[in-house]
């Protein structure tokens, strides 16, 4: 049954705060392949003018993902997890993350849209820090396959 | 932040990359990030929903791909924004070698405020992996 259109627009109060850590962004970026010393090496990430080591462009996923579990698990929209797959992805940052941030994220469910059998999703994920200074929103879009 | 690129102007092609994707990448991206879902480790589940094989996460394609901008900008706080569709699965065999990504990247378009816009192209056995995958890199 398609998703009701209408719960567009439903916004999930703030995940509890996320504290990043140097070792977390360092297994992140390991994960990645990537040795960029900016997410390693204190020295390197103030040199290029930061406060601390900073994150991968695509790293605020670790807690958006995680965020978007309150809309995924809604049982009002009623999604099957199983008949899901990741359409589109989509970060704008205001600043990087970096070590030392102590974030919290709102999810809001953007738009339904059903085509062709399947329902799209589209979330939108606004990463802030505890004293309210935005640093990411990340929109998510989810393709939930139909049943054919 | 550090230096920026040298040249910069529409139809400047960014050094091309190309990156293994093993099982244990996938395994390893899977622990860092949280997302467990069976289909990227778990090949007896993956086929039973359609699919080819087990799959990379197209939040690691994702990541992967950009490095090639990451890289080219100097500082990887000057993207600014990143977007990607997901178009085609990657999958990646159960052997020593698992998939290959290949990135290139030229600069697209110029957006004015120091800003330009990179369009990135990552393919996977030949076949376009991302689409309208875009960079927004503040110089």
């Amino acid at each position: 049954m398609p998703i009701d259109p209408s719960y567009a627009g439903r916004t999930y109060p703030p995940t509890d705060t996320y504290e990043v850590g140097v070792e977390k962004i360092r297994e992140f970026a390991d994960a990645i392949g990537d040795p960029n010393p900016a997410y390693r090496d204190r020295d390197a990430a103030r040199a290029l003018g930061h406060p601390d080591v900073i994150a991968p462009p695509t790293f605020p996923f670790v807690l958006t993902f995680r965020a978007s579990r309150r809309l995924v698990e809604d049982p009002e929209l009623g999604i099957d997890y199983s008949r899901v797959v990741h359409g589109e992805q989509r970060f704008a940052h205001a600043r990087p993350i970096r070590a030392g941030d102590t974030l919290a994220v709102t999810v809001t469910l953007e738009s339904v849209k059903s085509a062709g059998g399947h329902d799209m999703l589209t979330s939108r994920s606004d990463v802030a820090t505890v004293d309210g200074e935005h640093v990411v929103t990340a929109w998510s879009t989810l393709v939930v396959r139909g049943e054919g | 932040m550090g230096p920026a690129p040298d040249v910069v102007e529409v139809g400047t092609e960014l050094p091309a990359r190309s990156f293994p994707i093993r099982r244990a990448d996938l395994v390893r991206y899977a622990g860092a990030s949280g997302d467990f879902n069976v289909i990227h480790w778990n090949e007896r589940v993956a086929r039973s929903v359609g699919l080819p094989d087990v799959i990379a996460h197209g939040m690691l394609t994702m990541a992967l791909a950009v490095r090639v901008v990451t890289d080219w900008a100097g500082d990887p706080a000057r993207v600014v924004e990143y977007g990607v569709r997901f178009t085609r699965p990657v999958p990646v065999p159960d052997d020593d070698e698992g998939a290959t990504l290949e990135v290139t990247g030229v600069v697209a378009a110029d957006l004015g405020d120091g800003r330009v816009r990179v369009d990135v192209t990552a393919t996977s056995g030949g076949q376009k992996v991302l689409g309208r995958a875009q960079a927004v890199v503040a110089l």
